[in-house]
């Protein structure tokens, strides 16, 4: 069942250095338990596209498109609809979480507040749900942890109480922006494997990430993003197994596991994107074709689309 | 100048490196940063410095260049013991030896041009005329992948993989011997990663380059270096060729991280297998 469908999205910032496309005619549906990821590199749109569905752009950012979550369009929504809908319905696990909590209060109060807006509970019984959570998430001590600041916490442990706060009110969606950046390898995995076991079962999750890793151990659909657009989506297995657009392959072969080789040039500016395929200055198989013509997506075999004009 | 008995071939040696930071009520409060950490570099090689964060790998790459004072070991740099130096003394070392930092954006004065900051040292050490000194500023930039119209921009207005290769022409400049690399990578994307990366190889290759090249990350020591030390709690708890570390890990720490490092690994491995076998 299509839980989530986007259709024509755009999302243009108006700045003094003129417009700038972060999200350029974006198509997407996500199913009900999809473990769906939006892949690119910093500035490619992925976060925007995360803050659109969520409703949290800032006040600069001109929005047209739909999106549409069981039946009503989220973009024309009117802000207390909004507020029903986020945490409740679509939650966010947000990127630094250094940044994200409230410093000067206590990391329970934080994690029950949402539970308080919704009035799923009252007070007493919403700090006790925030203390069984953060018993499942991995705290040793939940009761003592939950009356503990931000700051007292490791990276780590941050983030699971960033897991905690999306997860209080048991949505149907967390879209998950970034969640393993700054952390450590053996962190990271324990980190995903807890996002696997607790949001990725039984939920839909909108995972937004640079790392191919943790896209590959979470999710099952993979959209790679670049310049506002998407360029390949299909089944995260085999995306990354045959990957079709010259700019996946070029990416795969950056990792350092595939011997750091980069690709040349750099992403083009929002403000000046070219006329043809976004990726054709850096492409290594562009033709003259490519320069003029903007390529659609594709459709390729099974499920998967390709913005390439080599598969026309 | 004390000759070093292993003779010029060894570029920088710590010797029984400790770092201790005293902190609270009378000071009392003793926190072991780095644990007495012998290790040695030789001239054009790569050592890899691995560990978690809070480990000590990055007072240990600061104390090598004498920018944290040890509180016990000594530190020899091309046969010289830098640790009895005084300031003045010190200074005739500085351009031999330079660190490249994690952050770009915070490695550069946002206030200063392309063109300043690179121009800076060439200023301080070597008076050259203003022409020369131009020549020799394209000629760095044209050695980290930088076009000349980037010159007269200020950081803000370039991407992070350009203030990196900034960053890099600027340690340049002097032609320094012997470079410490702070997670260069850390906060750069994964096909910039690869270009930065690849660019540092190809200078160190050129001219003869002694890295300390510090990261969490192993798959990119596995990349960049000849010989690895994992550190872990403040002490080196293994070293070794690349290889024999990665493939043969000793110790039970070591073993954790290629353990996570190969997990990650095999998650994207996996995929690839599949797609091979349809």
């Amino acid at each position: 069942m299509e839980l989530i469908r986007i259709a024509g999205l755009k999302v243009i910032f108006s700045t003094r250095s003129g417009e700038i496309r972060a999200v350029d005619m974006v198509d997407l549906s996500i199913n009900d338990g999809d473990s769906f990821c939006l892949i690119g590199e910093s500035g490619c749109g992925k976060t925007v596209m995360g803050m659109a569905v969520m409703g949290l752009l800032p006040k600069n950012a001109g929005i047209t498109g739909t999106i549409r979550y069981r039946g009503q369009d989220l973009v024309a929504a009117p802000e207390h609809n909004m507020q029903q809908i986020r945490g409740r319905e679509i939650a966010l696990i947000s990127q630094n979480s250094a940044n994200a909590l409230n410093p000067v209060m206590r990391v329970g109060d934080q994690i029950a507040e949402s539970l308080l807006i919704h009035q799923l509970c009252p007070a007493d019984k919403a700090w006790e749900q925030t203390v069984q959570l953060l018993g499942t998430l991995g705290f040793e001590d939940p009761t003592q942890g939950a009356s503990w600041y931000p700051h007292e916490f490791s990276g780590g442990m941050r983030e699971r109480i960033l897991i905690a706060l999306a997860l209080i009110c048991n949505p149907r969606i967390v879209i998950a922006d970034e969640p393993t950046s700054g952390l450590d390898a053996q962190v990271k995995t324990q980190i995903l494997r807890l996002m696997k076991d607790r949001v990725v079962n039984g939920r839909t999750l909108l995972l937004i990430t640079h790392d191919l890793g943790a896209a590959a151990f979470l999710s099952t659909r993979l959209a790679v993003m670049y310049a506002g657009e998407i360029l390949e989506t299909g089944p995260t297995k085999e995306v990354l197994a045959r990957p079709l657009h010259p700019y996946t392959q070029g990416l795969l072969a950056s990792l350092p596991s595939a011997g750091l080789h980069p690709i040349p040039g750099l992403s083009p500016s929002p403000a000046h994107f070219p006329a043809g395929c976004r990726f054709s200055d850096r492409c290594p198989a562009v033709q003259d074709r490519c320069r003029g013509n903007h390529p659609v997506m594709i459709a390729a075999h099974g499920s998967r689309q390709v913005r390439c004009l080599l598969y026309d | 100048m004390v000759p070093d008995r292993s003779g010029v071939s060894c570029m920088i040696k710590l010797d029984g490196i400790t770092k201790i930071y005293s902190r609270g009520f009378l000071r009392q409060q003793k926190t072991v940063a780095v644990n007495n950490v012998t290790l040695s570099i030789k001239r054009g090689e790569t050592l890899g410095l691995v560990g978690e964060s809070g480990s000590g790998k990055s007072t240990l790459g600061r104390i090598a260049l004498r920018l944290i004072e040890p509180t016990n070991g000594t530190i020899r740099f091309e046969g010289t013991d830098l640790t009895g130096l005084s300031g003045k003394e010190l200074r005739k070392f500085r351009p031999r030896m330079q660190i490249l930092f994690q952050d770009p954006d915070t490695a550069l004065d946002p206030r200063m041009t392309v063109r300043q900051c690179v121009e800076e040292p060439l200023a301080i050490w070597d008076r050259t005329g203003p022409e020369e000194t131009e020549s020799r500023i394209l000629d760095l930039l044209e050695q980290v992948g930088l076009t000349p119209d980037l010159i007269d921009r200020y950081p803000f207005e370039i991407s992070g993989g350009q203030k990196q290769r900034v960053a890099l022409a600027r340690v340049l400049t002097l032609n320094p011997g012997f470079i410490v690399a702070d997670e260069p990578t850390a906060a750069l994307d994964l096909s910039v990663q690869a270009q930065v990366l690849s660019l540092i190889k190809s200078i160190q290759k050129r001219t003869n380059l002694t890295l300390l090249f510090i990261s969490h990350d192993l798959q990119v020591i596995g990349q960049m270096s000849d010989r690895v030390a994992v550190m872990h709690k403040g002490s080196i708890v293994e070293q070794g060729a690349t290889q024999d570390v990665l493939n043969n890990p000793q110790d039970p720490y070591t073993r954790q991280l290629v353990a996570a490092a190969r997990e990650g690994e095999a998650w994207l491995g996996k995929t690839r297998d599949t797609g091979a076998v349809h």
